[in-house]
């Protein structure tokens, strides 16, 4: 069994689909930070068999939790103050996303105006679709 | 302030409203020679576009405003490297409302971020074409009376075809629409129609190749051309070019009310032989867009309807 110390006041991401830590990590520019940051991989879980878990020391304004919920709404964020789990938050899909995913679509205007924002509104729940709010051209996450 | 940059924009009732306006201005034409004296039209066209700018000016030459603007990038600030955010912020000091055609799409739809004044959709790409969508849905309604209670055939490239697109979204709104898809196999329409458009909302369609069988059933014929520009293969154009070719022995074929529509410019698909049947309405079309741009443009800038 691998102990990781706990954290006093900050973030767990728990129930990451496994494998998937290092992308989330890099999503949330996790690596801009300055706080420690633990990623444990491959951890048993009753719930998925194995999952990722991220622990980031430091309070919750440091997470885009829009880019989270796009990524993986699945995942369970539990906030931690003075050594306890305070708030376990929902993660929802987001209605927009901004310059997470980049627009393909060669005749797109962002394709010519690089100063312009990526963003992408969910057009359908059901599929996770998303549509780039400028041309319209469709994202599914699925 | 509003911005016409898709037809689904506006609900079904404020599109009756602007058609009911456009059908006023049809009967009453001197009655609003002058409602929109002292306004300016800028017409932004970042790619050429002739019949579609000069519908734009015509219509608010007719209403008793003035045009000014540009006819390709080369000749705007765009060759020096100008966004369109900033060239709207320009013209929003120069003009009362504008009409953007550009080759990017979503490009108008930046333009309404920043602009001051409306912003019309006068084409982006192959994405959004609202006045020609609007143009065809007065044309349909003044001809047969309303827009319910139809079978629609669209026909030639269904594929890439955006006024396709646009109508069938458009149509999907009214009671009671069927349509035809009349095209070859490879120019078929995309998949997001077939599924996100018209089975999503229940609406009767089926795919056929054969013009011939599908005239009788239907109350308008849409007609598209085989664009050139949209195929990367000499050989595939050639091949589905003159794939459908309109003729007086077709029309024999057609009820004696239904109407022939065309977004223009054709160039085979329909025979000139045909122009002269009370059924072609692709000219009437014409002068209709000239009426639904008056309309939108008095609409957009909230002039009052004259009495």
């Amino acid at each position: 069994m691998l102990n990781i110390s706990g954290l006093s006041e900050g973030v767990v991401l728990d129930h990451i689909q496994a494998g998937k830590s290092l992308d989330i990590y890099y999503h949330l520019g996790l690596d801009k930070l300055d706080c420690q940051v633990a990623i444990i991989k491959n951890a048993r879980s009753n719930k998925m068999g194995r999952k990722d878990i991220i622990k980031i020391e430091g309070p919750i304004e440091h997470i885009d939790l829009n880019v989270l919920g796009y990524i993986d709404h699945n995942i369970t964020v539990n906030i931690i103050r003075d050594n306890k789990i305070v708030e376990k938050r929902a993660l929802t899909l987001p209605k927009k996303i901004v310059n997470v995913i980049q627009c393909k679509n060669p005749r797109c205007i962002t394709s010519i105006e690089q100063e312009l924002p990526h963003i992408f509104c969910l057009t359908d729940e059901k599929t996770e679709t998303y549509r780039c709010l400028y041309c319209e051209e469709k994202y599914s996450k699925k | 302030m509003r911005h016409m940059l898709n037809p689904l924009d506006f609900s079904v009732e404020e599109i009756d409203q602007l058609l009911t306006l456009a059908s006023d201005i049809e009967q009453n034409f001197p009655k609003y020679a002058h409602v929109c004296n002292g306004k300016k039209l800028a017409t932004l066209f970042y790619e050429p576009s002739t019949r579609t700018r000069l519908s734009f000016e015509s219509a608010m030459l007719n209403l008793g405003g003035s045009v000014l603007g540009f006819s390709s990038a080369d000749s705007s600030s765009a060759s020096k490297g100008e966004s369109v955010s900033d060239t709207i912020r320009v013209i929003s000091c120069y003009a009362d409302i504008v009409a953007m055609r550009h080759p990017k799409e979503g490009a108008p739809l930046v333009a309404s971020m920043k602009s001051r004044i409306p912003v019309i959709n006068a084409g982006d790409g192959g994405h959004q074409h609202p006045t020609q969508t609007l143009t065809d849905l007065m044309t349909i309604r003044s001809l047969k009376g309303h827009l319910e209670n139809l079978t629609i055939g669209l026909c030639g490239d269904l594929k890439f075809g955006r006024t396709v697109h646009s109508l069938i979204e458009a149509m999907v709104r009214y009671p009671n629409i069927r349509f035809v898809l009349i095209s070859p196999d490879e120019l078929r329409v995309p998949e997001y129609i077939r599924d996100d458009v018209l089975r999503a909302n229940n609406i009767p369609f089926k795919e056929v190749d054969n013009l011939d069988e599908a005239m009788p059933e239907l109350d308008i014929l849409y007609m598209t051309r085989v664009q050139k520009e949209r195929f990367f293969n000499e050989e595939d154009y050639i091949r589905l070019k003159d794939c459908y070719i309109l003729n007086k022995d077709k029309m024999k074929l057609a009820k004696p009310d239904m109407y022939v529509l065309h977004p223009l410019p054709r160039v085979n698909e329909i025979s000139t032989e045909v122009d002269d049947d009370p059924r072609a309405a692709y000219f009437k079309q014409v002068q209709y867009g000239v009426y639904v741009r008056m309309a939108l443009i008095m609409t957009l800038l909230e002039v009052e309807k004259p009495c």
